[in-house]
């Protein structure tokens, strides 16, 4: 059964071992991080003000640092190790909604979230989902034109709007 | 920006919680309490009783619903990203609203669960382990009924534990100063690692990081600017509302797409007569009942939350009944048992979110979030100072938990159609909506980014085993449990034995303590059973059921 599925998802992309090493290797860095601002803030007790601004920030990353270092010897250790975090298929499934995800919030900032959602919806319908052009357009429209009217008319909360919507007079 | 106004000010005035009561307000919360509660309820219902209010309870729980059935939008980033629409209402409407919308989305999980073997959301897990099978025997009819009737169930008991408890805690809390507070939330967090399920380091990695980025902005204290790096867009801080949106929303569609969901769902359709006779089995279930709501309200008021509690529920549940070999196989108590757990601990979640102001599940910390943003400080002197609001909300509680039964009831066959509309559909409109949420909170790009960052980073924790609820709710309360600590130690000069300077604040740091050290015990336990000669299985269960305890 394991083997089947292992087959029609690809090969194994990343163990679970690397996944937990590289997590824990991130959080130990984000640690770091911390600690060398708390440093600067100053993580003692200072008289009438009580304990200096990086007190809590450098205790929390000192319990950040000591569990991810735990987890990173136990992830070496290979508690759980062998297993495939992620196989070639799901993770180009992944990607797919992933990399179009980041290029639509991209486009926000130049022609609006009206016009980015209209063509992101129909494109991903489209390209990946494979569905009929006809039903990907009306969608498409249907959506950002129920925000706009409940956003920009009903609830008055303004969303970034780019040059066409400034053309047509918004 | 509105929000970050009002959050910061609500922040100054909690500086010395306990402190300020006015005398008038002390001698009004020690009247005679069953009385006063039951005129109070009375006064609330008159508010909740409202067209508009009423009116607003309905679409919460359809939209509640919906969201609790699709994959990628659950309770609480749900409520999050409806959050910025309730700005213009009136904040007991607006809770209303959004309170309902979590208890569609409570009652929204179990119809995934049964007819497609999905969990629309983490607390109905467990609900699949029996629903889906009698569906598939073809008792999908019985099975929703019966889940719905014990969520009903369950989060009444949690309402009715509110409604005669809340008042009395909150009062308890008008006399907390900052060490009880820092002791409460210092309980708070321990018992995610307490209770926990996988490995306690994890947890505590995930919560230190929530605490981590919860203290990046400006420093509530002294006026510091912490970890911001020169860049402006920190000055605010990570918001929490885009983290949830982010860890849940997103993250949830990551893995959606990576399982590449296919729905292949029993077709349901509920007929009056199986109500009634499912109603009927039910009653012989009674003692599952009370047993699982004793731990829903357990897990939801101390923040263990939904979905350890429905597992937890489930797992005695089998243990104790009678047909316990039966589980799995479509037994009708392994639906009662997780759902009346979770939905009790879903809503009981709300009591400690109300009375002090700390939210013991993520969708309760998005609440907490809207009072903020209307203008309320969460905490005890809501109930002196609001309870028009307060009441308004606990009966809308009640009635929001019928209508709710009501619609899932009724409306089962439509529910599950929009689970039929395919996923490439789905993806990009909730994508959408949740950058439109995202944006909402502060108007601001920067946040639509940090919630793509944060999808990645739910998707990423959620297949190591790293728990999300702690992270989210380290960075609501992180500035507030710091500041608390700051306050209670610049009160002592320094000495932490102000922690244990009376019976209550030594109390509950006493219970933090054991909680956060359980593991230890369960692994050292464990260890010397199998040590002995037992099976590993043996203790590990064994354990489970000292941590059930």
């Amino acid at each position: 059964m394991h083997k089947d599925e292992s087959a029609d998802e690809g090969r194994s992309l990343l163990s679970n071992r690397t996944a937990e090493v590289v997590v824990a290797l991130l959080l130990l860095g984000v640690c770091t991080i911390v600690i060398f601002d708390s440093t600067r803030l100053g993580f003692h007790w200072r008289e009438g003000e009580g304990p200096a601004p990086g007190y809590f920030p450098f205790y929390i990353a000192v319990v950040l640092g000591i569990s991810s270092l735990i987890n990173l010897l136990s992830a070496l250790r290979g508690v759980g190790g062998g297993e495939t975090f992620v196989a070639m298929r799901p993770f180009g499934r992944v990607l797919a909604v992933l990399i179009p995800s980041i290029v639509f919030v991209g486009l926000i900032q130049y022609i609006g979230i009206y016009l980015a959602a209209a063509t992101f919806i129909l494109l991903f319908m489209v390209v990946i989902g494979r569905e009929n052009p006809l039903k990907a357009l009306a969608i498409g429209v249907a959506v950002p034109l129920a925000l706009f009217f409940m956003f920009e008319k009903w609830f008055l909360v303004p969303l970034p709007k780019g040059p066409v919507e400034a053309w047509l007079g918004f | 920006m509105v929000y970050q106004t009002c959050r910061d000010e609500s922040q100054s005035t909690l500086k010395v919680p306990g402190t300020i009561i006015p005398t008038a307000a002390r001698r009004e919360t020690t009247g005679r309490y069953t009385v006063d509660e039951i005129t109070s309820l009375i006064g609330g219902f008159k508010v909740a009783l409202s067209w508009y209010n009423l009116a607003l309870m309905m679409v919460g729980i359809l939209l509640g619903v919906i969201i609790g059935v699709l994959p990628g939008l659950g309770g609480a980033n749900g409520v999050a990203i409806l959050l910025p629409l309730t700005f213009t209402m009136p904040p007991t409407s607006a809770i209303i609203m959004l309170s309902c919308i979590y208890w569609g989305a409570l009652f929204g999980g179990a119809i995934t669960s049964i007819l497609f073997n999905i969990p629309g959301e983490p607390w109905s897990v467990a609900t699949t382990f029996d629903g889906h099978p009698m569906a598939q025997k073809g008792r999908a009819d019985e099975a929703l009924t019966a889940a719905f009737t014990s969520s009903f169930v369950g989060a009444l008991i949690a309402v009715m534990l509110i409604t005669f408890l809340a008042p009395l805690v909150a009062k308890f809390a008008l006399q907390f100063g900052p060490a009880e507070f820092f002791s409460v939330y210092f309980l708070t967090f321990a018992s995610f690692v307490g209770m926990g399920k996988g490995s306690p380091f994890k947890v505590l990695a995930s919560m230190c990081l929530g605490f981590a980025l919860g203290s990046v902005g400006l420093d509530k204290v002294t006026g510091t600017l912490r970890m911001t790096f020169g860049h402006d867009e920190l000055l605010v801080g990570f918001d929490f509302l885009i983290a949830v949106i982010g860890l849940f929303g997103i993250g949830e569609i990551l893995s959606s797409m990576e399982s590449g969901l296919k729905f292949s769902g029993s077709h349901a359709k509920i007929r009056l007569d199986a109500v009634l006779q499912t109603w009927k089995k039910l009653l012989s279930y009674w003692i599952t009942s009370i047993r699982s709501c004793v731990i829903g309200c357990w897990m939801g008021i101390t923040p263990g939350g939904a979905t350890p509690a429905s597992f937890m529920s489930y797992g005695l549940a089998k243990r104790f009944s009678k047909s316990g070999d039966n589980f799995g196989k479509g037994e009708i108590e392994g639906v009662v048992a997780p759902e009346t757990a979770a939905h009790a601990a879903g809503t009981s979640a709300l009591l400690p979110m109300l009375t002090l102001g700390i939210p013991g599940s993520p969708t309760a910390a998005v609440l907490l979030g809207g009072l903020m943003i209307w203008g309320l400080q969460p905490g005890p002197m809501l109930f002196v100072e609001q309870k028009d609001f307060v009441w308004g909300l606990i009966a809308s509680m009640y009635l929001g938990n019928i209508a709710g039964l009501l619609v899932v009831l009724t409306c089962v066959p439509l529910f599950a159609a929009i689970l039929r509309v395919p996923f490439s559909i789905i993806a990009p409109v909730i994508l959408v909506i949740c950058a439109v949420g995202a944006y909402t909170v502060h108007n601001s790009m920067f946040d639509v980014w940090m919630m793509l960052v944060f999808g990645v980073i739910g998707y990423i924790f959620q297949k190591l085993g790293y728990p999300l609820p702690p992270l989210v709710l380290a960075i609501v309360l992180g500035d507030k449990a710091e500041e608390a600590f700051r306050q209670a130690m610049l009160g002592s000069q320094g000495n932490v034995s102000i922690f244990w300077s009376n019976w209550l604040v030594g109390s509950i740091m006493t219970l933090g303590v054991v909680l956060l050290f359980w593991p230890l015990v369960t692994w050292l336990g464990q260890k010397r059973k199998s040590r002995s000669g037992n099976l590993a299985a043996a203790s590990a269960g064994a354990a489970a059921v000292d941590r059930d305890k």
